[in-house]
């Protein structure tokens, strides 16, 4: 466990700081921007993508071939469809200006 | 080397964008910038990582054409379906793409998995193995829960699925998630069955998701999609852990903490706490309790017809519009539109009530109204508005109940009491607008509509108003 914790101290640190810079990005937001905000957050964590194309990448077998296609496809929906969705919501609210 | 340092410094450029990109999005003027500066950083990290990524031993990723074919099919589905969804159903998909990257996330986890287990390990390496499994394990329980939830969210929004609870329910979850922790340590354990316990775990995580949202109430939807948004980045945090990938762990853990933050910030605006949202259940069991109560109000509905609530209005000097779910699902955000030009152009004063909760999520009143061209110093918020009413002349509620629900304030056994309301009843006159009494989300009845000042106006929110419209037009 302590070799565990002490081999991945870097990232730890990182989580924690992240947890922190998390908490004061959305200190004070107005109502009118939860929605866009929670629609462009769910782009953001899109980033799981990533991990799926280093899968696929390495993949050999027939079987995490299928599934780690599956799953590029299923992240890029994410990204792609979040930014979209955010951006359509958002350009709504610079029209009235 | 030289390709490592640059995709890191890549990786540390897109974390920057993530972390700008939240921020601007908390700022109306700059919402639009951040959500662009975010996407940027996804594009850089993405293509960053095809093309420069190697492994331990130098090896660059295979299989690319396979890859860029998953990202042209997935760009092609979400661009289509983002731009072409109502705007009235963007709870649902925001819910959709949720649950995609929930997928995402126990897909990986289950191919590491199947690596791991193809491949022969040195007794020596078992302690290491038994962190990464960890780590694949809780990516894969929080995926899978964030995927089935979110479908179930998405089913309950667009009206596939209705919700549903039993007996002992909460009981029946916590002893669950247990099962689940305790297949999850034997699968950690190793062992013959080793893959038996993993599946097993991958199936009922699924399981929980459903039986997780099945009871919540279609009002508190939205705060549990923001919850299930949080998930996901949890679990995209521990795919960033498990490829000691800082940009997945950036994106996942500042999701994570954002996302929980504002779930609680949108408890809050109800004024309820996140507990009584996920135990609660308000919509189901509730309801059937407070409508026996129902028959006691005194006074009766009155009913008016659109011509004289067209007079009513075009003869004010002040009305304020309250828009609510109603107004979303018959999306008669641009009828009312040409109802606040039209009264406007008579001398009349117009402005609408904002609700924090209003239509299905915190801020979608905001966003379909904006569709509409109103413009935007027009919609005032609760604590604003609350001591306009005392001088407006008429009130028209559209297609909102439990927001303008005295009982939030006068009955202490009532499911909506303590959240804050709109004070509708100091105008004086309201007009409701609503397709029949049947009882909102909370599923509760409406004092408000017996009160001798209320009026009732029955019919679809767009047929309604368009009613209203031509009425007073015809007034001239």
């Amino acid at each position: 466990m302590l070799a565990f914790v002490n081999e991945h101290l870097q990232l730890i640190y990182l989580i924690v700081l992240m947890v922190f810079v998390g908490i004061e990005l959305i200190g004070h937001v107005p109502s009118v921007l939860h929605t866009p905000l929670m629609s462009g957050a769910n782009a953001i964590h899109g980033v799981v993508i990533i991990g799926s194309i280093i899968v696929m990448g390495e993949a050999t077998h027939i079987a995490s071939l299928i599934l780690g296609f599956l799953a590029v496809v299923l992240g890029t929906l994410n990204v792609v469809g979040g930014f979209v969705v955010t951006d359509r919501m958002l350009e709504m609210f610079k029209k009235r200006k | 080397m030289t390709l490592q340092i640059t995709l890191q410094i890549i990786y540390l450029i897109a974390s920057v964008t993530f972390i700008l990109g939240l921020k601007f999005l908390g700022n109306p003027s700059t919402a639009r910038k951040g959500n662009l500066i975010a996407a940027f950083g996804m594009g850089i990290a993405i293509f960053g990582t095809i093309f420069l990524y190697t492994d331990a031993e130098g090896n660059h990723l295979k299989n690319l054409p396979l890859i860029f074919g998953g990202l042209a099919v997935g760009t092609v589905v979400g661009w289509l379906a983002a731009k072409k969804v109502q705007m009235t159903a963007m709870p649902e998909m925001v819910s959709l793409f949720n649950g995609m990257g929930g997928a995402c996330a126990m897909l990986i986890s289950i191919i590491e998995f199947q690596h791991i287990q193809s491949t022969f390990v040195e007794p020596t390496a078992l302690a290491a193995l038994s962190g990464r499994l960890l780590i694949i394990l809780l990516g894969m329980i929080i995926g899978s829960i964030s995927f089935s939830g979110s479908m179930i969210a998405y089913g309950k929004l667009s009206g596939k699925v209705k919700d549903k609870s039993f007996g002992m329910q909460q009981f029946i979850n916590i002893g669950l998630l247990l099962i689940i922790l305790g297949f999850a340590y034997m699968a950690i354990m190793g062992g013959q069955n080793q893959a038996l316990w993993f599946y097993l775990v991958l199936a009922l995580s699924l399981l929980y998701g459903v039986l997780f949202v099945m009871p919540i109430g279609g009002a508190d939807m939205p705060v549990v999609i923001s919850l299930l948004n949080s998930f996901t980045g949890v679990a995209a945090a521990f795919g960033g852990f498990l490829y000691d990938n800082k940009v997945m762990l950036v994106g996942g853990i500042l999701v994570g903490s954002a996302g929980t933050l504002l779930t609680i910030v949108m408890c809050k605006a109800m004024n309820r706490s996140l507990l009584n949202v996920l135990i609660g259940n308000f919509g189901g069991g509730g309801g059937a309790a407070a409508a026996s109560s129902s028959a006691g109000f005194e006074g009766s509905i009155k009913e008016v017809n659109a011509s004289d609530a067209a007079i009513l209005m075009k003869y004010a000097k002040k009305v304020i519009i309250v828009p609510g779910y109603g107004l979303a699902v018959a999306q008669a955000q641009h009828v009312v539109h040409e109802l606040e030009t039209l009264l406007e152009s008579e001398g009349v004063e117009v402005k609408y009530a904002i609700h924090p909760v209003a239509g299905r999520m915190p801020g979608h009143m905001n966003v379909l109204l904006a569709e509409s061209n109103v413009s935007y110093d027009k919609l005032v918020e609760m604590e604003e508005v609350n001591p306009e009413f005392a001088t407006t002349d008429v009130v028209l509620v559209v297609g909102a109940n439990d927001v303008v629900n005295p009982a939030a304030k006068t009955d202490p056994s009532s499911p909506i009491y303590g959240m804050p309301i709109l004070d509708v009843e100091a105008a004086a006159h309201v007009i409701v607008n609503k397709r029949s009494m049947k009882a909102g989300y909370a599923g509760i009845e409406n004092e408000l509509f017996y009160k001798p000042k209320t009026s009732m106006l029955f019919g679809d929110a767009k047929k309604a108003l368009n009613q209203l419209v031509s009425e007073i037009k015809a007034l001239g």
